[in-house]
């Protein structure tokens, strides 16, 4: 479904990412681990192409993905959510989830001013499928509640729910259990569980919480300085000697 | 400066969702305050002198201007310091089209429009380019430069003494008097333009609009197109402005260079900051700022008003960030507390 090939992406004196390579295929759950800089986030970026590359491939179902416009790639069933949150904070809970869904819409500047036929029905279709989405995460008695002033968790879990209401086949979540509590990452690995299965997704998921990756992902790989260092099953990765001496050498 | 800001979004995304807000009014009074409102706007050429008449269908062709400006500055997060010009360009346009054309006047008004939205694209695209101050700069030069233009053109523009024109009449069969008749005739203008972008607003567009203000990269990463949402706000606050432009000729019977200066353009914009920034009542709010400005300044010579509206704005932005708009919420919200508790 996505090959990456030889990305390398500089800034200025920094290499974010040198010449990573990851195939990901359609219905898999990925672990995407690494220390603090490692690049995992600037690989997001590449894919969502807020960041263009400056060597490597990325192909997604056949097509080059460098060829995609950045407001595209929603449409081609990429959805994603964001470290560091990137909430609508003036919009409601339910109007961000429904941005989400922008690509299943259609009313625009002139067809919904003069109230054209279908504006009305399209807009209680998107909010019914937003109340849907906001249901599967247990959101939806806040959903009249401004994306502003809710925890960070509760935000994250806002941020997964309007990349949800995409509708997306590949889903990118970055770091979504930062913040939440022990029993909060429990339930929050049973949603993304249940999620893939009941929307059919591929998700590959950055994640420092080692607990929460090991018992949710078949797959995981390690990225360390820009590089993939190690890949395997969780067990496997965990082990690896050069996986344990990056983070080692970062906590020292 | 950063809570204050975030406040004010806050108090947006109340206004711009009522749905969930606690009530405390049952529906049924909701409904009498609304029928007495309009009520008193409907009454109001009857009850006030010809004079105030005009005043008040000033208020309402002001209205117009900034509920577009407010679809730019306020929900779109862009910046125009020459929105007079646009303005000005339905004005003249109207004046020209009376003048010469052999057409009804209401005519005039969807070619104003079209003439406004087109300008509005053409500057919202350059505008994708520039943020901040530079498109504060651009926009200012366009107000800046506009008087001058019309002067240099008198065959067109009647130059420095501008252009009269019929105004027009009172239909025979309303018995209503001139300045009643461009009264209602302003007050329809601005219930369409209000409903329109109130419509807008509360779709699918106008959250994409208010997505790209609030976080653009994440906008777009959700399928929004930014330059898409950006340029069309431009084009349709461009055209209000010409709608608004074309009233106030019908309304004056009048257009001069000097009556479109910068400094309209200042007011126009402290007069949304006053009434209250991504709010659609700011907008009424604000004309009437603008009103009272633009007729004193017919007293007051020089640059006192100019110095006036900016000290207002430093104000403003100081003790109400939200505006007359933020203000009436809040003062509506203390009311209804005090009514629940009863
Ligand atoms: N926009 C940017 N400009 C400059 N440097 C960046 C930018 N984005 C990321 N970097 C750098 O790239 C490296 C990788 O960052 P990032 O991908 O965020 O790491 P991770 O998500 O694995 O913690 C870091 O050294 C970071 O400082
Ligand atoms: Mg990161």
């Amino acid at each position: 479904m996505l090959e990456v090939e030889q990305l390398t992406v500089r800034f200025g004196g920094i290499t974010a990412l040198s010449g990573v390579d990851l195939r990901v295929s359609a219905g898999e759950l990925i672990g995407l681990i690494g220390p603090n800089g490692a690049g995992k986030t600037t690989l997001f970026n590449c894919l969502t192409r807020r960041y263009t590359p400056d060597s490597g491939r990325l192909a997604y179902d056949g097509d080059d993905l460098l060829r995609v416009a950045p407001f595209a790639i929603a449409r081609r069933g990429i959805s994603r959510t964001f470290q560091n949150l990137g909430l609508f904070p003036a919009l409601t809970v339910r109007e961000n989830v429904m941005v989400g869904a922008h690509q299943h819409g259609k009313a625009g500047f002139w067809s919904a001013p003069l109230r054209l036929p279908g504006v009305r029905t399209e807009e209680a279709r998107l909010r019914e499928e937003a109340d849907t989405v906001l249901r599967r995460l247990e959101l939806l008695h806040l959903a009249d509640h401004p994306a502003a002033g809710l925890p960070f968790g509760t935000l994250k879990r806002v941020e997964v729910a309007r990349a949800l209401a995409a509708k997306p086949k590949l889903l990118l979540l970055d770091e979504p259990v930062n913040g939440l509590t022990h029993g909060e990452v429990e339930d929050f690995a049973g949603i993304v569980r249940r999620i893939r299965d009941d929307f059919d997704l591929t998700i590959v998921v950055v994640e420092h919480h080692m607990g929460f990756v090991m018992g949710l992902c078949e797959r995981v790989v390690c990225l360390d300085f820009g590089r993939v260092i190690s890949e395997g099953t969780p067990e496997e990765v965990q082990r690896d000697p050069a996986v344990i001496e990056a983070y080692l050498g970062t906590e020292a | 400066m950063k809570s204050t800001s975030e406040t004010a979004e806050r108090e947006t995304a109340t206004e711009a969702v009522p749905a969930a807000t606690a009530r405390v009014l049952p529906p049924w009074a909701r409904w009498v305050l609304l029928a007495l409102a309009a009520a008193a706007v409907l009454y109001a050429p009857f009850y006030f002198a010809p004079f105030r008449v005009f005043q008040l269908t000033l208020v309402l062709v002001y209205a117009v201007v900034l509920l577009g400006l407010n679809l730019l500055v306020g929900y779109s997060g862009q910046i125009s310091l020459g929105h007079g010009a646009f303005f000005a360009v339905g004005a003249y346009g109207t004046a020209i089209l009376m003048r010469d054309g052999d057409i009804p006047y209401l005519l005039t008004l969807p070619i104003a429009a079209a003439v406004t939205f087109v300008l509005g694209l053409a500057f919202g695209v350059p505008a994708l380019r520039l943020r901040g101050l530079y498109l504060a700069l651009v926009t200012l030069s366009m107000a800046i430069f506009l008087p001058p233009l019309l002067k240099r053109f008198p065959e067109l523009t009647g130059g420095s003494q501008g252009l009269s024109v019929e105004q027009p009449a009172s239909p025979a069969w309303t018995g209503l008097a001139e300045d009643q008749w461009l009264y209602y005739v302003s007050l329809a203008v601005a219930v369409v333009a209000f409903v329109l972008v109130r419509n807008l607003l509360r779709s699918r567009a106008g959250r994409a609009l208010l997505a790209v203000r609030e976080n653009e990269a994440a906008a777009e990463v959700m399928g929004v197109r930014p330059s898409f949402y950006k340029t069309l706000a431009f084009a349709w606050s461009a055209m209000l402005a010409g709608v608004g432009g074309a009233v106030s000729t019908w309304v004056i019977g009048y257009v001069a260079p000097d009556s479109f200066t910068v400094v309209l353009s200042i007011n126009l914009l402290a007069g949304l900051v006053i009434g209250g920034l991504a709010s659609l009542s700011g907008a009424v709010y604000g004309a009437f700022f603008v009103m009272f400005v633009s007729s004193v300044a017919q007293d007051i010579s020089g640059a006192a008003p100019g110095i006036a509206s900016g000290l207002l704005i430093i104000a403003v932005m100081l003790i109400a960030p939200t505006g007359v708009a933020g203000l009436v919420r809040r003062l509506t919200a203390a009311a209804r507390r005090r009514l629940a508790k009863e």
